[in-house]
């Protein structure tokens, strides 16, 4: 038989081996790419098992040939092309159901496990989080197992081949970490991530309409995490601040361009200094706590005191920040900012015109007024809900005067709209309020959930003021948070509407663990390698270090590996000895013998494929199967000198 | 094929290369299934074919009979057979007063059984009981069958109608199953062009006596096999265990088997040891109809048997 040009046939048992590597590589990606692709995968799969299963040859080429021109056809027409992420991962996937449909060799498995190597990589691009490591994890030992099989391996059952793969993946242990550790990081996402990979996450936007704050409460996404190095201040003091909304429609809130120079901040309290860990949201702001204190160079500040950074947070990100609780804002403030922050549509809205028409005549000093207004939310019979009954053509009449009934939004609109209205200049801050002090890592967790909009209204010699009319309405929602501020039975997502302990118990320590990961793992960057690398006592390394480090690092653990194999090693008998010297030296020169073939068998196959050297191996196989099979004892010196004339190295 | 050119193999003319040249020219382009038959004769066990009428299952053991002087006989399996027809019956001798035994056709040196999946188990079982003990019990007693005893069984695929296929404790009993296939062209236009083999057959005299052959076969079974050997046997049977290519492994009578044949096939080759090839070059045919595939709950293809082979290293 010949095997350099043919490879041996596949067993019939190993066949449903390839089949699990290649549905735990491609099935992940079902939920991610066009249905059709599922869907052509999903039967091409079906096709090759009843193949399988019946045990018909694979299809004729031609066809098999047709199928191909006819996937890179589809995927042509869907992606305009055929390189690229979503094109080549669907193109993959369609190719390694393709691929099992003519499993046949040998070669034809190794082929399928190879491209089930390559698509385990490119689930990277959905998801980087704990269970997609762990479930790849899974699919690596699949594939290795596969591997182990179809070669013959222990050949065992399979739970022994999966332990042997398994074993095979912690012994890569050491080795990954090395590479992980010290391969040079690209800062950025590693595959180009396109721009839009994370367009569809909630968060705050630069508007507010009716409804979207109590719609983002429903979510209980986390919008990032804060580490603060002693304990966390009180809640209700905890207002971080994203973009501020100064122009309203009678309908909408929306942030104007910036006006006026760089906030003038007065700090009345020390630094607060904290960790933020902001998931990605696509926008700009930072969602500071208020007031931010001095940020670093590429941060910058907004007139309306809005911590942006340069790019659209496209990746989480990790920031050190600082804060005073305790500020004056803009006690000078631009003439045109009060002015602009007194518009309110005309002709709208009568009723709370003419309320607040009333104060500002009964009440001169603007601080009266805004108790009045506080006043009147905390006495008019006004209600906290997330679903509030809708409003007609003059909103702020119908919730001010017969809704009464709900969110943070209203409370922070209605009561901008009558601070304007008694000529007081207010706008809308929205943001984020409070956040939940995970027991297990001790870190802050805020939720979308903790989205909230509140008033700033700007009096002389004070600058801009914080009011919170919700406070007012719902103390809860400012001092527990959501979850106690609404009555029982208002829908809120079961992420955060744990009432369970030890339910709540697992969610701290799951997003603990997730926290975790994404701190040191996803977040390992080069200034963390840096960081690492000089407590390790490599200071400054830069990528030149840092790839010398690398192999050292390698071949250390290498030389240990080898050194420990080489003790491992059973003690061979000397026949065996020579005969794997002599094996060795075929190998060398192209020959290679597989396990089962007896000497006999190679023998024919160096006359064919390697004759010169046949008169020399022929006596070799004599001493040896003398030695070896033969009675009497070993000839060893015999069989020593044959192996001695077989030459070192390929003689042509 | 894993198998190895024979020339290689050999190391010295053995005492039956006469015998396998003459029944080559009988049955034409078999020569590799007479060896597989010598050797299991010379190993001590039986034979069973399985094949299509008249590819020459009748023929060969014709000539066997025939070239190694054995007392031959041929019992044709029918369904009505009975147990008492094979292993004989006593009848009553008035002259003597006494019931005389009458022995069947069991008592002879080579027994073609032909297609003995046409008998009913209990017919079947008769015979293999037999074979197994190499003596006869009728009517309480015990007779012993001659030596050599060599049974050379005949099956038809058993998809055919009202058979009964030998079950697979049954089919552990012989030492070997080959099958013929239809002659290499070569061979059906010689055939063709000579007439039927069966006269030939007839006319074939005996070459070695009968009586030398226990003696042969005790050499057979002292031709060496070395430690390494009795490993590979044993990695074999293991593997056949523990793959799950297999419903159940080999049984130990199964590697008794497997060694008896390499010595065979080694002694045939007029060698005093046995070779890795020779294990692999017989385990095809003392291994496959003790094996049933885990995938279609059958006789493993000759590919699997083939795929295994390859599996197992040679320690």
């Amino acid at each position: 038989m010949k095997f350099r040009n043919s490879s041996p046939p596949l067993a019939y048992g190993d066949f449903p081996w390839v089949f699990a590597g290649a549905l735990a590589t491609t099935l992940p990606h079902a939920g991610h790419q066009p249905l059709w692709v599922t869907a052509m995968a999903a039967s091409l799969f079906l096709w090759a098992f009843l193949r399988w299963q019946k045990q018909a040859a694979p299809p004729v080429r031609w066809l098999l040939v047709a199928l191909v021109v006819a996937v890179c056809g589809a995927v042509l027409l869907q992606y305009r092309t055929l390189f690229g992420r979503d094109a080549g991962v669907a193109l993959l996937v369609l190719f390694s159901a393709l691929k099992l449909l003519e499993l046949k060799t040998r070669r034809d498995a190794v082929a399928a496990v190879t491209l089930g190597y390559f698509l385990l990589l490119t689930h990277y691009f959905d998801a980087q989080g704990i269970p997609t490591a762990i479930g790849l994890l899974v699919a690596a030992t699949l594939l290795t197992a596969t591997l182990i099989r179809i070669h013959g391996g222990p050949l065992l059952k399979p739970l022994p081949t999966l332990r042997f793969a398994a074993v095979l993946m912690v012994q890569a242990v050491p080795f990954m970490l090395v590479l992980y550790l010290l391969f040079p990081r690209i800062s950025g996402p590693l595959w180009g991530l396109p721009q839009d990979a994370h367009a569809g996450r909630s968060g705050l936007s630069d508007q507010m309409a009716p409804g979207s704050i109590a719609n983002l409460a429903m979510s209980g996404e986390i919008a990032f995490r804060v580490r603060f190095p002693g304990r966390p201040p009180e809640r209700n003091r905890l207002y971080w601040r994203g973009p501020v909304l100064d122009s309203y429609d009678g309908k909408n809130w929306r942030a104007l361009p910036p006006m006026g120079g760089a906030p003038q901040l007065t700090f009345r309290s020390p630094a607060l200094a904290y960790e933020s860990t902001v998931e990605p949201h696509g926008r700009r702001w930072l969602l500071a706590l208020d007031a931010p204190g001095a940020l670093p160079s590429n941060f910058g500040l907004s007139s309306t005191l809005t911590a942006t950074i340069r790019e659209p947070l496209i990746q989480r990100q990790r920031f050190s920040l600082s804060a005073h609780l305790e500020y004056a804002f803009n006690v000078e403030e631009d003439q045109r900012v009060r002015e602009r922050n007194l518009q309110l549509p005309a002709r709208t809205n009568p009723q709370a015109r003419a309320l607040a028409e009333s104060w500002r005549q009964a009440l001169p000093d603007p601080a009266q007024r805004i108790d009045k207004a506080l006043a009147l939310f905390a006495n008019g019979g006004f209600a906290y809900t997330l679903t509030p009954p809708l409003l007609g053509e003059q909103p702020m009449d119908d919730f001010l005067f017969s809704t009464k009934r709900g969110f943070c939004e209203h409370f922070a609109s209605a009561f901008v709209f009558l601070m304007r209205a008694s000529g007081i200049p207010a706008r809308v801050v929205t943001g984020y309020q409070g956040g939940e002090l995970n027991p297990v890592d001790k870190f802050l967790v805020v939720r979308q959930s903790d989205a909230h909009a509140w008033a700033e209204v700007w009096l002389a010699e004070k600058g801009w003021v914080r009011v919170d009319p919700t406070a007012v309405v719902s103390p809860e929602r400012i001092g527990e948070g959501i979850t106690a501020a609404l009555p029982e039975g208002e829908p809120l997502p079961a992420a955060i509407q744990l009432r369970s302990d030890w339910l709540r118990d697992v969610r701290f320590r799951w997003e603990a663990m997730n926290n975790a990961w994404n701190q040191y793992v996803l977040g390992y960057n080069t200034e963390r390698q840096r960081d690492l690398l000089s407590r390790m006592g490599f200071p400054d390394a830069d990528w030149r270090n840092l790839a010398a480090l690398l192999a050292a690092a390698c071949a250390t653990l290498f030389i240990l590996v080898a050194a420990w194999a080489v003790l491992q090693r059973p003690r061979r008998d000397p026949v065996q000895r020579l005969w794997d010297i002599a094996l060795h030296r075929l190998r060398r020169s192209g020959v290679n013998s597989a396990p089962w073939e007896t000497p006999n068998h190679l023998l024919n196959r160096v006359e064919a494929e390697l004759p010169q050297w046949a008169p020399a191996f022929t006596e070799v196989v004599s001493a040896y199967l003398d030695a070896r099979y033969g009675p009497g004892p070993a000839d060893l010196n015999r069989l020593r000198a044959a192996v001695a004339r077989l030459p070192r190295w390929r003689t042509l | 094929m894993l198998n190895v050119k024979m020339p290689r193999l050999k190391a010295a003319d053995s005492p039956f290369d006469p015998i396998l040249s003459a029944a080559s020219s009988v049955i034409l382009g078999k020569e590799h299934e007479i060896r597989l038959a010598l050797a299991c004769l010379l190993g001590g066990g039986h034979l069973l074919i399985e094949d299509l009428p008249g590819v020459g299952k009748t023929t060969l053991a014709h000539t066997l009979a025939r070239l190694l002087g054995l007392k031959f006989s041929r019992i044709q399996f029918t369904s009505d057979l009975l147990p008492a027809d094979i292993t004989g019956v006593s009848i009553y001798d008035r002259n003597q007063a006494d019931f005389r035994f009458l022995p069947g056709p069991i008592f002879s040196q080579l027994i073609l059984a032909d297609e003995i999946n046409r008998a009913t188990p209990k017919t079947q079982s008769a015979l293999l009981e037999a074979m197994e003990e190499g003596q006869v019990t009728v009517e309480g007693e015990t007779r012993p069958l001659p030596d050599p005893f060599f049974v050379i069984a005949t099956q038809n695929p058993s998809h055919q109608i009202g058979t009964f296929p030998l079950p697979e404790s049954q089919l552990d009993r012989f030492l070997m199953r080959i099958e013929l296939g239809y002659p290499a062209r070569n061979a059906e236009r010689a055939l063709l062009a000579a007439g039927s083999r069966r006269e030939a057959a007839d006319t074939l005299t005996a070459l070695i006596d009968a009586a030398e052959i226990p003696g042969l076969q005790q050499q057979v079974a002292a031709v060496y096999a070395s430690d390494a050997i009795l490993d590979y046997v044993y990695a074999l049977i293991q593997g056949t265990r523990h793959t799950g290519e297999f419903r159940h492994g080999l049984s130990p009578r199964a590697g008794l088997g497997l060694l008896a044949a390499a010595r065979a096939w080694a002694w045939l080759a007029g060698r005093d040891r046995v070779l890795p090839d020779d294990v692999q070059a017989i385990f095809p045919f003392v291994a496959r109809h003790r094996l049933i595939a885990s995938h279609s709950g059958a006789l493993p293809r000759a590919e699997d048997i083939d795929a295994f082979l390859r599996s197992i290293a040679i320690p």
